[in-house]
């Protein structure tokens, strides 16, 4: 390998993040110097790892394939858009992905704790960049994961970027996943950062609170876009499989889902600190082994990775991870314990504790399952895995007392609710909810799959109850602001994002889930064999296959079908097709065959509604094809080589290749013409097949309300956005710039909220008056220690506000 | 009852719902489990039970005739003998020879029979250190 400019810039941004690492330690007593040095370090990092990329993403553009990384995951051929999406597409490039994006994380979080948290900030500052060296040294010194490395000789073009990650979610999907990941790290940083200077109040929290969520948005996004992918590409229909891949994503993200709820319950009543610590250690744990999982090989998964020289160094850092953590919140467990017990078990702070525990049983269950594997080999000696059916068995019920309590939640206010009062909020879930559940079971499918029966059931109580919160909250405002009731809604949103975000992202979650139940529980899946002009009817609809198509271009090899499926008056056309890729790089080779012994996949046809989605994959017989094809490698062969009674463009093609033989400057020359053969007798063996009547194997799937889980993804995600998006305050840089003013910041949130469940009926007038007075003497109390806290300290790099 | 009592017995429920669920979580997964095996150990057996067959499919073994798909499959790691397999039912799209494949099945008569639609073919995404 020689030693490249790129080399050189990654090995500053790793002696960068080493500087930083140091600096802090060496600041953390409370040099300011120190510490501005190390936090200027993680800056000059996130600028050395931004240009790293520049270069890479340069290298790919340009088709320098002089980079291994660029002839081994791209080509000339290769669009330009997935070029760019090439990088992460290799191990050494989502190395440099999950630094770069921790970079960035880090140094938006130093700044946005410039004036904070001064004790933990320096910890917090070491552990980030801890792991960014991690990542950074690793593709220095792991051995054939560096970005940076190069090849000698030169190769005229690369090996091009596999067909069936051309796809546009590949654009987005692995970056999303990462980004995921990587940001668990800053909660996960001022956690350590906490627990070590025994600062175990909210104020961490509140730090990193927003980038939990977007931690926690980014992986669900990416979890969404994964399946979506799998929904409509891989030409199986499905969009889960309890793969191990899929199942490292979803840990860390149900694990981050109940932190992002108990942390509330830290920061309102300070309890649950160790849960609270327990949960972020193990959300980063789980994030790194998801991380771990893809490059180690040790589980088998759909998702085939190449036995890589990673995986060891990663899971030497979770056990490091794992074991500090421990060892740290044991030793801290004196200043954890909570400041105050739940008054009354209905509270909201009750429903979010079993909700953490129904997280936590379901991170268990599917935990066990994707492990199982290494769990029997231990104890038995042989290798045994479980199936969707088993872990099915243990994720539906617990899903669906998950939708039950994302709709109790909202409901109930925070520390007590009288009896009286919760009747009231939960009269008309429980009707409508009951209703609908006599209604389903009666009128439809559902009444014999209990089990979707209930989610729909207890679905249909969150959302009216959501429903119910924002009607009373636009009602209440309405009643103190006048105006319409949709600009009182609206009013009531933006003053309040972080309460009508998350009742929009539990909106988003139980409409995902009645789409994922529905879809499951009530899907017909058949397999249909048919001739060109032949019918057969699934689920009362008539697939009739009209007629067989074939293209051929430089790509690929594309047979379809056209197929006319009518129910009643309803009609429509699909046209479910299978390409057979063009090997790149064998054309010298020549022939027809490696079409079908190379890389296929199926383009689906669907129909897509809000109410069923009509599926369906096309397996064309090949055999006729096939027969064709190695016709035609004789022919082929023949027309190559020569020889007495060949057509006249074949004796050129001949001289050609013959002239390349000798003078290597003619090959370019000879292959195209080699290619442009190619072309034409595939295009022939296409012809054939319209002609011959081929029979096509159809896979078609009828799968209601499954379009409800894409839109509750995006609603979800449309309910995280809100929720972290700045106020008007925020944004004009008025936002709590030091501890004391977000510890203030706060509490008046707190004692808005309880206004507003009291205007919204969810406290009663005595319950109100008593937590209102609480909060109150909280208040005073935080500016009577602040003022005392700012007579004695002033702030030497105080920044811009 | 006194706050701290309540607490125990709240704690004691938390715990015990624990207990259960793990334990079932443990029964139901060694009895729910199946056997993971590559094709070596069951080459020239004349029958086994369901099997969870892990290997990867040698280059050029692969015949359709109709419906079904026969193929030959190795060893992981490569070498060794081939064991060989019908299968009826969808195939994977990144199915072809040289990949790894997950296949549930059992062996009849020296021919891993796969049950239809259980062929998993490893997605020959990310991270492979060759060319594929």
């Amino acid at each position: 390998m020689q030693v490249s400019f790129g080399s050189v810039v990654l090995t500053l941004a790793f002696l960068a993040m080493v500087t930083a690492v140091a600096a802090a330690l060496i600041g953390r007593k409370g040099d300011e110097r120190w510490v501005l040095i190390s936090r200027r370090a993680v800056y000059g990092a996130c600028a050395l790892l931004t240009f790293c990329v520049v270069l890479i993403e340069l290298a790919f553009a340009r088709d320098d394939f002089s980079f291994k990384i660029v002839a081994e995951h791209s080509s000339i051929e290769t669009p330009a858009f997935y070029k760019m999406a090439a990088m992460w597409s290799s191990q050494e490039g989502s190395l440099l992905l999950w630094a770069w994006v921790l970079s960035i994380a880090s140094s938006l979080a130093l700044y946005a704790t410039r004036n904070k948290l001064r004790e933990i900030v320096p910890y917090a500052t070491a552990v980030m960049a801890g792991v960014a060296s991690f990542f950074t040294g690793l593709m220095l010194f792991a051995g054939g994961v560096n970005p940076f490395a190069k090849l000698s000789p030169v190769p005229a073009d690369g090996i091009g970027l596999n067909p069936l990650l051309q796809h546009p979610s590949m654009m987005i999907h692995p970056p999303m996943l990462y980004s995921g990941y990587v940001a668990f790290t800053i909660p996960f940083a001022f956690a350590v950062g906490a627990l070590i200077t025994r600062k175990l109040d909210a104020s961490w929290i509140r730090a990193t609170r927003r980038f939990a969520l977007i931690a926690w948005a980014f992986l669900g996004f990416g979890l969404l876009l994964g399946a979506r992918w799998s929904y409509t590409e891989l030409g199986w229909g499905g969009y889960w499989a309890w793969d191990p891949v899929e199942n490292a994503a979803l840990m860390p993200w149900l694990i981050g889902t109940a932190f992002l709820h108990s942390v509330m319950v830290q920061e309102k009543r300070g309890m649950l600190k160790v849960w609270n610590a327990c949960l972020i250690v193990a959300t980063f744990s789980l994030a790194l082994l998801g991380t771990f999982l893809v490059r180690s090989g040790v589980l088998q998964s759909i998702h085939a990775f190449g036995n890589s020289t990673v995986g060891p160094y990663i899971l030497g850092l979770i056990g490091v991870v794992l074991i500090g953590s421990t060892a740290l919140i044991v030793s801290r467990l004196d200043d954890l314990r909570s400041e105050k017990r739940i008054d009354s078990l209905v509270s909201r702070e009750s429903v979010f504790i079993v909700n953490n525990l129904l997280l936590v049983a379901l991170t268990a269950a599917i935990f066990w399952g994707t492990f199982f594997p290494l769990i029997s080999e231990f104890f038995t000696g042989t290798k045994s895995s479980l199936a969707a059916p088993w872990f099915d068995r243990y994720t539906t019920p617990l899903a669906i007392l998950l939708v039950l309590f994302t709709g109790i939640g909202p409901l109930l206010a925070w520390r007590r609710v009288s009896w009286a009062t919760a009747k009231k909020v939960f009269l008309v879930p429980t009707v409508v909810a009951a209703i609908a559940a006599v209604a389903l079971a009666v009128f439809s499918d559902a009444g014999s799959k209990p089990w979707a029966l209930a989610l729909f059931t207890f679905a249909t109580f969150a959302l009216v109850g959501l429903s119910q919160e924002f009607w009373r909250g636009a009602a209440a405002r309405r009643s103190l602001k006048g105006g319409s009731m949709a600009s009182a809604l609206v009013g009531v949103v933006s003053r309040n994002r972080r309460r009508y975000g998350g009742y929009i992202v539990h909106i988003g979650i139980a409409v995902l889930l009645i789409g994922i139940a529905a879809s499951s529980s009530f899907q017909t899946k058949r397999d249909v064999n048919l001739r060109p002009g032949q019918s057969a009817v699934v689920d009362g609809r008539k697939v009739t296959y009209v007629r067989p198509t074939a293209k051929v271009d430089k790509l690929a090899l594309t047979v379809g079908a056209v197929l006319r499926i009518r129910k009643g008056d309803e009609a429509f056309t699909l046209h479910p097709t299978r390409r057979f890729y063009r090997p790149t790089g064998s054309a010298g080779g020549g022939g027809i065959s490696p079409y079908f012994a190379g890389e296929s996949d199926s383009e689906i046809g669907l129909k897509a509604g809000l109410g069923t989605d009509f599926w369906t994959a096309n397996q064309p017989s090949i055999v006729g094809l096939q027969r064709h094809a190695r016709a035609a490698d004789q022919g082929f062969a023949k027309c190559v080589r020569g020889g007495p009674g060949v057509p006249p463009q074949c004796r050129a093609i001949g001289a050609t290749m013959q002239a390349a033989l000798a003078n290597p400057r003619l090959r370019p020359q000879a292959l195209a013409r080699i290619e442009q053969l190619q072309l034409e007798t595939a295009k022939q063996i296409a012809a054939g097949y319209l002609s011959e009547d081929a029979p096509s194997t159809f896979r078609v799937i009828v799968n209601p309300l499954v379009t409800w889980m894409w839109i509750g993804g995006l609603i979800a995600l449309a309910g995280a956005i809100i929720g972290l998006w700045p106020t008007r305050r925020g944004r004009r840089g008025l936002v709590a710039d030091t501890e004391l003013e977000a510890l203030k910041e706060a509490k008046y949130r707190e004692i808005r909220d309880a206004e507003l469940d009291h205007a919204a009926g969810k406290l009663s007038d005595e319950d109100f008056a008593l937590l209102d007075a609480e909060l109150r003497k909280e208040a005073i109390e935080i500016l009577d220690s602040g003022e005392s806290r700012e007579a004695v300290s002033v702030h030497p790099d105080r920044g811009s506000t | 009852m006194d706050p701290q009592r309540k607490r125990k017995v709240r704690l004691v429920v938390a715990l015990s719902v624990a207990v259960l669920l793990a334990v079932a979580l443990v029964y139901t997964s060694f009895s729910a489990a199946s056997e993971a095996k590559e094709p070596s150990p069951l080459v020239g057996l004349a029958t086994s039970s369901s099997i969870d067959m892990t290997g990867k499919v040698v280059p050029g073994s692969i015949r359709h005739r109709g419906e079904q798909l026969d193929f030959r499959v190795v060893d992981r790691e490569g070498g060794g003998p081939a064991l060989p397999v019908t299968y009826r039912g969808t195939v994977p799209d990144p199915f072809r020879g040289g990949r790894e494949i997950v296949l549930t099945g059992e062996v009849n008569n020296g021919t891993f029979v796969g049950e239809p639609d259980t062929l998993v073919t490893k997605c020959p995404s990310k991270f492979t250190t060759n060319a594929s």
